[in-house]
């Protein structure tokens, strides 16, 4: 378990892919420098797309929870 | 008693679905049993696939529209109006036009995809193409400046004809296709006008004086993997330039430039966006899903929130592109599981997320997919008999619409 403190969660369980991933764009996209935004995903294409993602675009990638049914990702934005 | 089937939006999904009923249910119609309303704010069924064809000079924006009182069977009734508010727990409607209380024993959910109207150049001062969607959406923290002056989109009908203008006398310089909103409607529509534009400037012996850049918001250049693994060297041999992990931040009309929120700077000459959508607001005031997106089961078809509701084709959200064929398909599924509900029987039928698309891959090549929530997608090899028949079909479409193909 992450102390992780999170500013606002995405719940993009139940989505296709690309579905969790633009939707963590959409909410860093109107989120403040220094925010941390939790992305639930229950797809397995997330452990690849989130961390690249957020490699690419310069905002940080600060954990990543696995849980049986889905993964919880901490992103804090740039 | 007379069960009351309302449909609310007149598109592929709810036309299709209406005049189904109209023909599985003719026995309760002619009997009284049963009473079929669809409710559309315009008196047209616009065929929006058309208008992709549009600023290459191929088709007119007329081609896409005819009136629904044509096209729905007269067993039907056809309101024209717009609902105003859905209140799922007494079962009652409210629309602008109307003082009366539209009441339901089914509803379905068939309102479609809207776009943003104050990023849409055009939209927000003739505001024409939101006829289809909800009010004017205040809501959005993600308007990405610039969007307005700097960008065209062959996703609305006044987009569509501006594109036209700027297109037919593009000769030279960047033109930039970027998609910045997803989901959005026609998830190949992008690809296809950079194929299709790539071919149009070749054959006018102009390509070499104009780069085409594409640009998409994930490391792929398109959503479904399979389809993104075969664009890809399509891209790379007719040379498109790609940019991934392209996410529009800002636009500086005046500069012609575009910024992604991961720090790449394009310049352009002429700009083409795929805008944000969303659904329409009622949806969320219902409490029935978020962005105007109902909470679907993905088979059943039927809303998770209320009992007695139904959403089909963008309007409900399954994860399957936003795609004329999807509610063409789902049309038919719901069809059949109300008219089992009206008999009493147990309701069967579901939906496998069937999803057929022609992707145009030049000015006279296409290629074709079909797939589902278990098999994912292998393009054909593109043809001209593949481009033909995307063709026929657009024009065939107008049986579809009647439920008769």
């Amino acid at each position: 378990m992450t102390d992780i403190e999170s500013d606002d969660t995405v719940d993009a369980r139940g989505a296709a892919c690309p579905g969790p991933l633009m939707d963590l764009i959409g909410k860093i996209r109107s989120a403040e420098s220094g925010d941390v935004i939790r992305l639930l995903s229950d797809n397995d294409q997330s452990l690849t797309d989130v961390p690249k993602w957020a490699e690419e675009a310069g905002n940080e990638l600060l954990a990543v929870e696995e849980f049986d049914d889905h993964n919880a990702f901490y992103v804090e934005k740039a | 008693m007379t069960e009351h089937v309302v449909i609310v939006g007149g598109g592929t999904g709810g036309t299709v679905l209406a005049n189904d009923l109209a023909d599985r249910l003719e026995p309760e119609l002619d009997a009284g049993d049963v009473r079929i309303t669809l409710i559309n704010d315009d008196p047209d069924h616009v065929y929006k696939p058309v208008w992709l064809y549009v600023p290459f000079g191929q088709r007119e924006l007329d081609d896409g529209r005819r009136s629904l009182e044509d096209l729905v069977d007269d067993a039907v009734d056809l309101r024209i109006d717009r609902i105003s508010e859905i209140d799922t727990e007494s079962q009652q409607l409210e629309s602008m036009e109307g003082s009366d209380v539209i009441e339901y024993d089914y509803l379905v959910l068939a309102t479609g995809s809207t776009l943003e109207p104050d990023q849409i150049p055009g939209l927000t001062e003739g505001g024409h193409d939101r006829r289809r969607g909800g009010r004017a959406r205040a809501r959005r923290t993600d308007q990405i400046p610039g969007l307005t002056e700097g960008g065209h989109d062959y996703y609305s009908e006044s987009g569509a004809t501006d594109l036209r203008e700027e297109l037919l006398e593009f000769t030279e310089g960047d033109l930039v296709l970027s998609v910045i909103g997803t989901p959005h409607m026609c998830p190949a529509a992008p690809l296809e006008f950079v194929f299709m534009a790539d071919d149009w400037f070749r054959e006018r012996g102009l390509r070499d004086d104009v780069d085409i850049t594409y640009t998409y918001p994930i490391q792929r250049v398109h959503g479904n993997p399979h389809i993104a693994e075969w664009a890809r060297p399509i891209m790379e041999e007719r040379d498109i330039g790609v940019e991934t992990f392209f996410n529009a931040e800002e636009i500086d009309a005046e500069a012609e430039t575009i910024t992604s929120m991961e720090g790449t700077e394009l310049d352009y000459d002429l700009l083409v966006t795929i805008p944000p959508h969303g659904g329409v607001d009622l949806i969320e005031e219902a409490g029935l899903g978020d962005d105007g997106w109902v909470d679907v089961d993905k088979h059943t078809l039927e809303a998770k929130a209320a009992e007695n509701v139904y959403a089909l084709g963008d309007t409900a959200d399954t994860g399957v592109p936003n795609a004329g064929s999807v509610a063409h398909y789902q049309a038919g599924v719901v069809g059949q599981r109300l008219a089992s509900e009206i008999r009493d029987r147990p309701a069967t039928a579901t939906y496998d997320g069937k999803t057929l698309c022609f992707i145009e891959t030049g000015m006279d090549a296409a290629s074709f997919v079909e797939f589902d929530y278990e098999n994912p997608p292998s393009p054909a090899s593109p043809s001209e008999k593949l481009h033909w028949s995307k063709l026929a079909y657009n024009e065939s479409y107008w049986l579809t619409a009647r439920g008769l193909l």
